[in-house]
This record gives C-alpha cells, structure tokens and sequence, in this order.
C-alpha cells in the first residue's frame, strides 16, 4: 500500500459512498457541534421535512455567538441583558435542541462555552474523527488530528438528517515549522507569519498538516490557536498528527473512551501520523528561531508586520483603502501607535494559557488611562479555573473587565462592539473591516502583545514586561 | 429552488481582491432564525452611511448597477466566515451570479447549495470584465460558458453534480437522503465507533 498523509488516513476511514464523475464522495461526520447561529434555519428544514435528527449521540450544541458575555443565569434574565433578537435566537436553540432530543450546554451547564473551547475541553475531539460545525473556526478541532472544517446552514442540516456530507477530495499542504520560538512569541505570531507568507487565499481548495520541530514543541492549547486560523489562509482545514503531548492531553477528559477502549484508541491513534514518504501537493517551510511578535496593519490576516518592522509601501488600490480604513502609515512600524480597546477573548485565544500569557505581562501593573481592556474566558471551565489560579483578579486589579465566556467581541453580535473609529489590539482571529463593531479598527496580535498595548496605551512589545 | 439555465444580465463590478463574508453581510445581522429579507444586509457597511442614507460612491449604489443580476468581484471573493446569510443576501439582493478568478471554498459550496452561480474565469477575461463595467454577459449553466458582448465564450469550471441540482432544481439532501442504506452498512461495518 502507498504511503498516506494523516489527512488521506482520516478522509478514507470516512467514505461512506466513494466520489465519481457523477458525484462527490459521502463523507461520514463523527461528531456535529452546533451552536445559535447557523442551526436555526437547519432544523425549520427538518421540521418541514418531518426528519429527525439522525444521530443526536453525535450531536452537540453550545450558545456563543450572539450569546451576552454579562452574568446571565436564566432566559428571564436574558431578555434584560441581550438585544431582543439575540435574546429570540438562543431561546430557539433551546427549543429545537429540546424538540430534536439534542444535548445543549446552555445557561444552567458548567461546560458552556465557545463551540471550539468545549469540544476539546469536554474530550469530544479526538484524533481520526470528522468534525464540522456551522463555524469556518472549525478548523481548530485539527489539532488534535482530527479532519475538521466549517460548513454553511444547508450542510448543517445534511448532517443533521443524514450524518454524511457530499465533499470533494481536497488537495493536501505540508506547512513545515522549524526551530525554537524566543520568549514571548508564540504560536499566534506563528501563524500570523505563516497568513502573511503565502496570503489570505494561499490555502484555497488544500487542507494544511502543520508539522516539524516547532510544532512538536507547542502544547495542545498552542496548537489549537494555529489550526483555528487555517481557514484565514483560505484552508478548508489544518491538522497536526497526534502524539504524546495530544494522548496526554485528552487523557480523563469527560467524553474519551474509557477503560479498555482508552487502550484501544490510543493504539489507533498512534497509527494516524503520516507516512515517511507521504505525498503533499504543496509544501513551505518556515523558521520561527527569529520569529518576532506579530500584528497586522491592514484589513485582513495577511496585512502583518513584525512589531517594529515598518509597514510596507505598495501602491495598489485595495491596500491603500486598507491602509485608509485603518488609519495607518506606510513606511513607519505600527509599534508605539495608540489603541483605544484591548480584547483577550475568542476561539483563538481564549484557553487558559493564553489568559496565562497575558497575565505574565499584566501581574502588578495598570492599564492605561483611556484604554477599555476586556478579557473574555473562553468557556466558563476556564473561567473557572482562571479565577482558581487568580488570574482574574490580575485583570481586575489592573482596570480589565473580566466576563462570562462567549466569543464577545471577536464578532460584535452580542453587545460586545468596538466603537466606529476606535483601535482595538484583538487577540482574535479577523481584522476585517467592521468586523469587531460598524467602523471598528481591529490590530490581531498574541495575548502577550494585546496584554503590553494595554498597559502602554499604544501597540506595544510584549518582551520587555516578560523580562523584568 | 428554480432550475437554472441561462443568466443574461449586465454586471456590476466590485473591484477589490479578498471581499470577505463579514463585508458581504455584517454580523449584527445573523440574530435572524429565517433566510428571508436580508437583501436590506448585503454589503450594508459599504452601502449606507451612519446616518443610514445611502454612500453615492459604492458601486453598487450606482443607478446603473439596478438590476444587475451578475456581480463581477476581485480575486478571492467570499473569504472568511461560513455565513450561509451571505448567498442568502445576494440573492435575495437579486445577484444570480458572481464571477472572480478565485471563490473561497465554503463559500463556493453555500452558493452552490441555494443557486447563486460561483463562476470562476481566466485572468485576461476576469480583467476585461473588470474593465467593462455594465457589459451585458451570458452565462449557460449548461455549456459551462460565460458569453462576452464580442461573442467570446470563455469556459469555467464547476461541479458536475452541483450544476446537475442547479439545472433541475433539485436539492442535495434528496441524494443524501437516498443513501441510507449505505449509511447505516457504513455505521454497522466500521472499525471503531465515535
């Protein structure tokens, strides 16, 4: 048999019906997670259909979106804090999952939280499965080697009806990642790198194996924050082979096999990493050994500088508007410009290490007069465990709001904006135009670089506050 | 879903490379439970002020982009987002069709699914149309041609079992639907089980 990548083993395992001329492979999904904003149209076409939701012990729903990141305890007090539309939008989550037998993490669970915190946290994740989502941040569940890729409402309800999709093979995309990170870079800045090397549509039609040195180094958490921006690179998908770092990592988790079963998953999954001489359709190598702190300058993923490496100088239309709408200045690094709002938060950045990072950079010091800093626990486990470690009184002390988990302001559609104008340095995963609040100016960068702006008022280096 | 055949309109063109979904419909309005009316979204941060009055300068605000059913984009259209409420915008905005020579892929797959057609054209055609704002364009679902007001028929690529649902209407569920007995062998015989 011919050598097979990680992503050509998991894609196999899952033909249910084999692709030809005359259709697209059936692609049996393993685990459907789902959350308040691309389901509700899915089950009305289910509803009218008269079918069930096929297999609901593959199913899992979670409130994130449009869900308040301010306490909320019940749906009474939900119509207070949220806009009436949001409000309406969850209550309907809660009625289809309890209509279709689904289970939900709602206000009541402790395992509530954005949809690509929980499925790892909760071991629903696991090497070899597909996983979709009505989400292109799908892409983080790859960490873990698992094939995982966003889907629009129609394939929500394909998978809801059927557990299968109709998917065309993808091409494969070796991103080989060497050498050792300095302290204070991180995998962010590593794959904001990889964005501004091959562009924002460098990955179209391909799903990346992200492998090497660097990333063999990077804990689980890490990991994740790189995969979940594959799809900023135009990937479908990006995955990294399971080892001991991913077994150790998924070990006692709520939903991993138990028992004998642990045993016999483990051996599967350690048969999952690609073969020696597997073939890639395209390769590219970087070394992160001088790798700096990342941030962009322009109006999506790719637009990115090292913190003090001048803005580049180019004439077109399209960067010129971005250079526009940012209010930024071509041939001066972006370092030392000032920021209005800090936001630790989204699916991104959102996991306990990283709170960790940019409470390494923030522990006895203050944010800057002026500045809005809101720190965002990806789901209300890590809120938990955050506030155990004290890591929200760090933030607290320091004049950053601290809240419940959601994806807040990574998409401005749950109260959480920033204002038209404004300069936000986001450890999030877009920075189109608009896309933190209408007119919103948006910096992506590490929580370690989004924690030192903070503090100095303006981007700013996360190294020197690591050093002392 | 309406079967597709032919789309003869005069297009309208959005210069700029990487459109993402953000822009084509921005998140404040993805709180709907329907797919209906959101026409009113679609490029709503580009094509009304703060005040909500229209912006004279967006091209699609243009007196002659009225009626436009085909949408000539830059390189890359579609980024971003898995927003199904973005085909849903256009087509509800009375877009039948985009052409760029690169569609992001799950945006591609959306349009696919609800009849908005991805077409996806050479460079040399994709900057004549560019450059001809207006220009009355054919495009046949089932020749695979787009048609140039110079008589030009220049081919582009799509699936064939996506333009098979699109040309009688029907929708993939049906296929998937008819699978289950595959699906339940597949469920029984696999190796492992999720």
């Amino acid at each position: 048999m011919s050598a097979k990548s990680l992503f050509a083993k998991v894609w196999d395992e899952h033909i249910v019906v084999p692709e030809s001329d005359d259709h697209p492979a059936v692609l049996y999904i393993d685990l459907h997670l789902t959350h308040e904003v691309t389901s509700p149209q899915a089950f009305s076409v289910l509803r009218e259909r008269g079918l069930p939701v096929r297999r609901t012990d593959l199913t899992l729903a979670t409130m994130d979106h449009s869900t308040p990141t301010l306490p909320v305890r019940s749906f009474k007090e939900l119509q207070v804090v949220a806009e009436p539309k949001a409000a309406a939008q969850i209550v309907k989550l809660e009625q289809n999952c309890a209509e279709f037998g689904v289970t939900l993490h709602g206000f009541d669970s402790e395992y509530r939280g954005i949809v690509h915190v929980i499925g790892p946290e909760l071991g629903a994740t696991q090497p070899g499965k597909t996983i979709v989502c009505g989400d292109s941040h799908t892409s983080t569940h790859g960490a873990f080697g698992a094939l995982a890729f966003g889907i629009g409402t129609t394939e929500v309800g394909h998978v809801m009806a059927t557990q299968c999709l109709l998917q065309r093979r993808p091409k494969t995309f070796a991103v080989n990642f060497e050498g050792q990170l300095q302290h204070g870079v991180t995998a962010k800045d590593m794959i904001l790198a990889l964005i501004g090397k091959i562009g924002v549509d460098g990955g179209v039609g391909h799903v990346f194996e992200y492998r090497g040195s660097a990333i063999a180094g990077l804990d689980m958490e890490q990991r994740m924050t790189i995969c979940n921006m594959s799809i900023e690179a135009g990937a479908r998908a990006g995955m990294i082979a399971p080892d001991d770092t991913t077994i150790e990592y998924l070990a006692g988790r709520p939903l991993v096999p138990q028992g004998a079963a642990w045993d016999q998953a483990v051996a599967r999954w350690r048969s999952l990493p690609s073969d020696p001489d597997a073939h890639f359709d395209r390769e590219v190598t970087l070394d992160v050994s001088a790798l700096r702190p990342m941030v962009t300058f322009g109006t999506n993923p790719g637009m990115v500088v090292a913190i003090d490496e001048a803005i580049p100088e180019r004439s077109d239309a399209n960067f010129r508007k971005a250079l526009e709408y940012m209010g930024v200045t071509a041939g001066r690094p972006l370092a030392g410009h000032p920021v209005n709002v800090v936001f630790v938060g989204s699916c991104t950045n959102s996991r306990l290490s990283d709170l960790e990072q940019a409470a390494a950079v923030m522990k006895g010091r203050h944010v800057a007069e002026g500045v809005r800093m809101l720190v965002v626990p990806g789901s209300q486990q890590v809120k938990k465990a955050a506030e155990a470690r004290g890591l929200d009184r760090v933030f607290t002390e320091a004049g950053a709001e601290w809240r419940e988990s959601g994806c807040s302001m990574c998409l401005g559609m749950n109260g959480d904006t920033v204002p038209s104008g404004q300069l936000a340095v986001s450890t999030s995963n877009r920075n189109f135009e608009g896309r933190q609040g209408k007119g919103a100016r948006t910096v992506l960068a590490s929580p370690a670089t989004a924690a030192a702006s903070a503090l100095a008022g303006s981007v700013a280096d996360p190294r020197p506050y690591l050093a002392n | 879903m309406e079967p597709i055949k032919v789309i003869r309109s005069r297009t309208v063109v959005l210069p700029y490379d990487d459109v993402d979904t953000d822009q084509i419909i921005p998140a404040r309005y993805l709180t709907t439970t329907t797919r209906d009316g959101l026409g009113e979204a679609a490029f709503a941060d580009w094509r009304y002020d703060e005040n909500g009055e229209p912006r004279p300068d967006f091209e699609l605000n243009q007196p002659e982009a009225a009626g436009c059913q085909v949408l000539v984009a830059g390189n890359n259209f579609g980024c971003g987002s898995s927003r199904e409420h973005a085909p849903w915008a256009l087509l509800d905005s009375g877009i039948l069709a985009v052409i760029s020579t690169e569609i992001a892929d799950i945006f591609r797959s959306n349009s696919l699914k609800n009849g908005l057609l991805p077409v996806v054209v050479d460079a040399d055609t994709h900057a004549w149309l560019l450059a001809n704002p207006g220009a009355e364009v054919s495009i046949d679902l089932a020749e695979r041609l787009v048609g140039l007001p110079d008589g030009r028929q220049v081919a582009f690529p799509i699936d064939g079992f996506s333009r098979y649902c699109l040309m009688n209407g029907i929708d993939q569920l049906g296929f998937l639907l008819q699978q289950e007995a595959e699906i339940l062998k597949f469920e029984q015989n696999r190796p492992w089980q999720p």
